[in-house]
């Protein structure tokens, strides 16, 4: 897609300014599962993680056939699929990628997201037909580097988490390549690839999926003088952390439409389908809303409120407004516990009986006021009445993870939506 | 055998002559606006004056521009790498690709060293680098011998190892001593020790200290011990190992001066004298112990530790 320069990303229809240039919203999928909700909850397209080369080691990732089955369902939404194989490899890593790349060719994915050049020019050779787009591990920061990979003939570039909104608004004007960048989630306090802690302190290699977050462990912080050592910190005082707070770029969702920035990305392939229906579902909303009616467009105080429900830590801009303050970062404090519980998935609905089946995520009981929301239906509160499991037996709670059970529902719900309770 | 260069930072102009003295080869300076982790500050006078010196002796100078870079210093590139050239260094130590277009188009065929730090870890990207204009690949510091080796066998490019000093684990944007000291309420302290080099984060479950310092790019952290592979030269040597690199950031000169002096010592061994070398290589690992202040041992960094991910 060529880049847009400012003022054609929209159009005036009836006297009144829409936007046309619509950025698309990329969502993590850990696993199938997380890949369909991500696709119902309203992603334009989700980024999975192979058996191999991947930077989770950890996320569940798809097998081959897993992808093909990923691959059909998204389409069904006319939503793409994106493989992360963004390790930087070592000699021995160059042993079997053909092979996997050429197997990631055949099963339909629209492209791959790379930061070793090993990667790239492989995947040229071996799966021609599949996009190559820079990861934000090369810490993509300029606009001189970002047209060296144009140059290099890359389809898309993902910018560091140190780029600011002033500096994307230069390289869109001078480099005509789609631009990605994260609006949502965990960041590295790094730059991205240059951080070998985890490699120091638990020997697993934090550039090829090892990484154990030891930035947001605990440290004092010394001071050596004359070869003594003296502690910086009093008694009472945190300890010295590197923890930032997640990101979260709602607020500036206008001025990245704005920019041109061609995908709009959230991070998390580790989390939960109710936080990835949460936030897909809410970034969904303002885009859309933006880009309806971008003059009469304001932030709605209840999209806030429904990305606290699944949050994991305070949230900031980061770098989109400048070099982020001290407020930005976390002392003495390890996360914050989500405003809400995710509760349950729904498995089916019977219209005539308006009885809910529900697979059981998380302890509720009858007489807890309850939400359900989803892709297709605005948001309800209910009181939980009658529960019985499978067999019918009435239960007093619903306490097993997974247990398939049933009960009355006052509006219709529909397979993938989702009930949460307040804390 | 041809003997590795060895490649030495020094903290000044006037510290070069008693590098040269001491065997140093080459040089890896420049300044914080445009280079990394450096042991001395060299603003362009000082390049051109450590240029001369060390051409008089037949050594040389590579000039670090190895920072990653931003648009507005992106944008001075082309001024900088025309005065690198101009300044007769021999060459330009690179990270971020944006140095490389500056290069082309303002001093073409100028020699680039390719040094990305921890991401220079396989042969064929060393390679990949090596067809776009750069004549030697510095690796990563978390390679194994193994795979050291095995990289050299495969390169198409000169092969630049760090075999003694600290190395950086860690590199954030962020100004995170600032941001801790602002967040105690001590901002007097922020002021205080701007440029200070003496700061250490304990991690008490390893009894391991690693030092912190802030600059112009950003807060970073180093590595807890000093590698140093003095006497595990030889299989680097027989392989042909373009260059060995002792890494003097946080030293002082004396320090360095004296780690100097061993390697030379222990290079000139190896390739002259193997037996002799053998021999000696434990004394020449003491002597550097000996050099050690007691809160940073000397190890072998990733040479024999394996890591799984």
């Amino acid at each position: 897609m060529a880049a847009l320069k400012n003022g054609s990303i929209s159009t005036i229809v009836d006297g009144k300014r829409v936007i046309v240039k619509k950025p698309e919203l990329l969502a993590p999928a850990g696993t199938l599962e997380k890949l369909k909700i991500a696709v119902r909850y309203g992603a334009d397209a989700v980024y999975i993680g192979g058996q191999e080369y991947s930077l989770r080691s950890n996320a569940g990732n798809f097998t081959f056939d897993d992808m093909k089955e990923g691959v059909a369902f998204a389409r069904r939404y006319g939503a793409k699929v994106y493989v992360t194989t963004n390790i930087f490899a070592h000699n021995e890593n160059i042993d079997g990628l053909e092979e996997y790349l050429r197997g990631l060719g055949e099963v339909g994915i629209a492209g791959i997201i790379v930061a070793d050049p090993l990667i790239i020019e492989t995947c040229r050779r071996v799966a021609p037909n599949v996009e190559v787009h820079l990861s934000t591990q090369q810490s993509l920061s300029n606009w001189r580097a970002v047209q060296y990979w144009k140059e290099e003939g890359l389809d898309r570039v993902v910018l560091a988490r140190e780029t600011t909104g002033e500096e994307m608004r230069l390289m869109k004007e001078k480099v005509d390549i789609e631009i990605e960048t994260f609006v949502h989630g965990a960041m590295c306090i790094a730059y991205s690839g240059r951080c070998v802690l985890s490699n120091h302190m638990t020997a697993r290699d934090s550039n090829r999926g090892g990484c154990c977050q030891s930035c947001r462990w605990d440290y004092n912080l010394v001071e050596m003088e004359d070869g003594e050592e003296m502690a910086l910190t009093t008694e009472g005082d945190s300890p010295f952390a590197m923890s930032p707070k997640d990101l979260r770029l709602l607020q500036s969702i206008p001025g990245l439409v704005e920019l041109g920035i061609d995908s709009l990305k959230i991070e998390g392939r580790m989390k939960s389908i109710h936080y990835i229906a949460t936030v897909v579902s809410v970034y969904r909303k303002v885009i859309d809303a933006y880009c309806a009616d971008p003059e009469n467009f304001t932030i709605q105080p209840e999209w806030l409120e429904e990305l606290e429900k699944c949050a994991n830590r305070p949230a900031a801009p980061a770098f989109f407004e400048g070099t982020p303050g001290a407020d930005e970062q976390l002392f003495g404090v390890h996360g914050k516990k989500a405003s809400h519980d995710f509760t349950g998935l729904v498995v089916d609905y019977d219209k005539d009986t308006q009885i809910v089946t529900l697979q059981q995520r998380n302890f509720f009981r009858p007489g807890d006021t309850v939400e359900f929301f989803g892709p297709d239906m605005d948001a309800f509160t209910q009181v939980v009445g009658t529960v019985v499991d499978e067999d019918g037996n009435e239960l007093d709670a619903a306490r097993h993870p997974l247990q398939i059970v049933q009960f009355k529902v006052d509006h219709p719900v529909s397979k993938d939506d989702m009930m949460r309770k307040g804390l | 055998m041809t003997k590795p260069e060895l490649l030495v930072t020094p903290g000044s102009v006037s510290e070069m002559n008693r590098q040269i003295e001491a065997g140093a080869d080459a040089f890896v300076l420049g300044e914080q606006r445009y280079g990394l982790r450096l042991a001395g500050e060299f603003g362009r006078m000082q390049i051109q004056e450590a240029v001369t010196l060390a051409h008089a002796y037949g050594k040389k100078v590579y000039v670090a521009v190895n920072a990653i870079f931003h648009n507005k210093i992106a944008d001075e590139l082309d001024e900088y790498v025309q005065f690198v050239k101009e300044s007769g260094a021999d060459a330009i130590v690179f990270g971020d690709p944006a140095v490389l277009m500056a290069v082309r188009a303002s001093a073409p065929d100028f020699p680039l060293h390719w040094s990305p730090e921890t991401i220079a870890t396989n042969w064929y990207t060393a390679n990949y680098w090596g067809k776009r204009g750069s004549v030697r690949a510095v690796l990563a510091r978390e390679l194994s011998m193994d795979a050291i080796i095995e990289t050299k066998e495969n390169a198409e490019v000169a092969i630049e190892v760090q075999v003694h000093g600290m190395t950086c684990m860690f590199q954030s944007k962020r100004p995170l001593l600032g941001h801790y000291f602002e967040y105690m309420g001590k901002k007097m302290e922020i002021k205080k020790r701007q440029g200070a080099q003496n700061m250490l984060l304990h991690d008490e479950e390893r009894s391991n200290k690693y030092p912190i310092y802030e600059d112009e790019n950003g807060t970073h952290i180093m590595s807890p011990n000093d590698m140093c592979i003095i006497d595990e030269l030889q299989e680097m040597i027989e392989a042909g190992i373009d260059s060995f690199k002792i890494d003097g950031v946080l030293q002082t000169e004396d320090y360095r001066v004296s780690v100097t002096k061993l390697y030379r010592k222990a290079i000139d061994l190896c390739v002259e004298n193997p037996d002799q070398y053998e021999d000696e290589k434990e004394e020449l690992l003491e002597e550097a112990e000996a050099l050690q202040q007691d809160h940073r041992p000397l190890d072998t960094g990733f040479f024999f530790k394996e890591t799984v991910y």
